[in-house]
């Protein structure tokens, strides 16, 4: 979706502010933040595509204006309205007002998040059909916008780049994001010369590389 | 240049008075520190942030969605096991070792295991190397994708909507809000993270360390000469600990 979280190539925000000797956390609450999100994810009633479709639909004011860790919750929120595990109300009193509902897996224990954490998920997957592109082949990335979750950022939609890895079958986003499976396609590294994508006045020396599935790609006449 | 205490442009997210004042992003240069060193549970201190989380931390482990000892050993993992100094020592070995460097270029979660380094968000880490024609930046311009095991958990500014929206289309100017200006004709190549690939800048070696141990080496990575917005530090004249040199470790 065209959302607040498609944020390449858009101007005003001012500059980067790195901070000095920056903590890894600002505050009790983002470690907070932080451990709930993960520790709810594990329940598996949502993924991790359905997890940034969340976060890219929170309203572009809200989005924009608050810290990612508020992001972060915020979404966690609505996943969990949405699915009746909590309401509104119960945050709001901080209590349990009604009873919790089955998911699909138990509330993971110290030692399984910590071997979760260690281990990772893998998304890359076999697929039985070859790969349509090859390194080195010139392609072009479709004009699309969907109103759905997708990994195409829109500076790089309708551009022609250049095939320099294939990176094999991964869980598609656009897909998995709205429960209709994982689709596994293939996955490419495509670069793109910064003219292509910014006009005449680019930077001569830029190279934007983006990863891009088969689904987002068109072939060019040679 | 710009710097972290610039009282208007902010980016929102590090801002420590957030605790406080976190939607209120475009008329802010008040008080931006006045609680920092203060007590963040004070609960007469809590922003709506904090307290919405409190409270959904509250209902969460009330219907037994989350564990608590889960909860705090997430916090732990995060806070003081998994952070740059592991990709530190992933770059310092790869300047020691050709064959490590190799397999390190080829495979990078693999040779990142090597090193006991693994896990969420870096299951598909690839690693790009800089040289004297090539300069190489990380972003995730959709969301906040960072190579975790490697580099822990990302810095604000890396999931800022300026460095978001920024990197992308001009990286130079970027590189400038980091005091980093490269050659003119030096190759900007910057990584979006748009898929489950990570990415992990592997500087260039500083001239003047020839023979420093690894650990040494390690001294000199910084988190953001690995994310592709620093360079390594420079080498004092003589390797640190080496007898007699007044300074060398500084």
């Amino acid at each position: 979706m065209n959302g607040p979280q498609d944020l390449g190539g858009m101007m005003g925000f001012g500059p980067v502010c790195p901070e000095a000797d920056e903590p890894v956390f600002h505050g009790e609450w983002e470690k907070r933040a932080l451990a709930i999100t993960l520790a709810s994810a594990a329940l598996g009633e949502w993924n991790l595509d359905m997890g940034r479709h969340a976060r890219e639909s929170l309203p572009p004011h809200v989005y924009l204006g608050v810290s990612y860790y508020e992001i972060w919750t915020r979404a966690l929120s609505n996943m969990l309205d949405a699915r009746g595990m909590l309401t509104e109300q119960e945050v709001q009193q901080a209590q349990m007002l009604v009873p919790p509902v089955p998911t699909k897996k138990p509330a993971a224990t110290a030692a399984q998040l910590q071997a979760a954490l260690a281990a990772g998920s893998p998304y890359d997957r076999k697929v039985n059909h070859p790969a349509r592109f090859a390194v080195g082949d010139v392609v072009r990335t479709r004009v699309m916008h969907p109103s759905t979750h997708t990994r195409l950022p829109r500076y790089a939609r309708g551009k022609t780049g250049k095939v320099v890895a294939v990176h094999g079958a991964f869980v598609f986003p656009d897909t998995h994001a709205h429960g209709l499976g994982e689709q596994p396609q293939w996955c490419y590294g495509l670069r793109f010369g910064g003219a292509e994508l910014w006009g005449a006045n680019a930077d001569p020396t830029l190279e934007v590389m983006v990863d891009c599935w088969e689904p987002y790609l068109l072939e060019t006449a040679a | 240049m710009t710097h972290p205490t610039h009282p208007h442009n902010h980016p929102r997210e590090h801002e420590h008075e957030h605790e406080h004042e976190h939607n209120h992003n475009h008329n802010h240069n008040h008080n931006h520190n006045h609680d920092h060193d203060h007590d963040h549970d004070h609960a007469s201190e809590l922003s709506e942030a904090a307290i919405r989380v409190r409270a959904l931390e509250t209902v969460l482990l009330a219907k037994g969605y989350v564990n608590a000892d889960a909860l705090d050993l997430i916090v732990e993992t995060y806070e003081t096991k998994i952070g740059p100094r592991c990709g530190a020592q992933v770059v310092a070995r790869a300047w020691v070792d050709a064959d490590y460097k190799a397999r390190l270029l080829a495979d990078g979660s693999a040779a990142v295991a090597e090193l006991s380094f693994s896990g969420r968000q870096g299951e598909h880490l690839q690693v790009v190397e800089n040289t004297e024609g090539v300069h190489n930046m990380v972003v995730c311009t959709l969301c906040s994708c960072y190579p975790w095991p490697v580099l822990g958990l990302p810095p604000v500014w890396y999931k800022s909507a300026p460095y978001r929206s920024r990197a992308v289309l001009e990286p130079r100017a970027v590189l400038a809000d980091f005091g980093v200006t490269l050659p003119t004709d030096k190759t900007v190549r910057v990584w979006d993270s748009t898929a489950e690939i990570r990415y992990l800048v592997l500087p260039q070696r500083p001239a003047g360390t020839e023979g420093w141990t690894e650990a040494q080496l390690a001294e000199l990575v910084t988190r953001d000469s690995m994310i592709g917005t620093g360079v390594p530090k420079s080498a004092p004249l003589q390797a640190p600990g080496a007898a007699g040199v007044a300074g060398a470790s500084a």
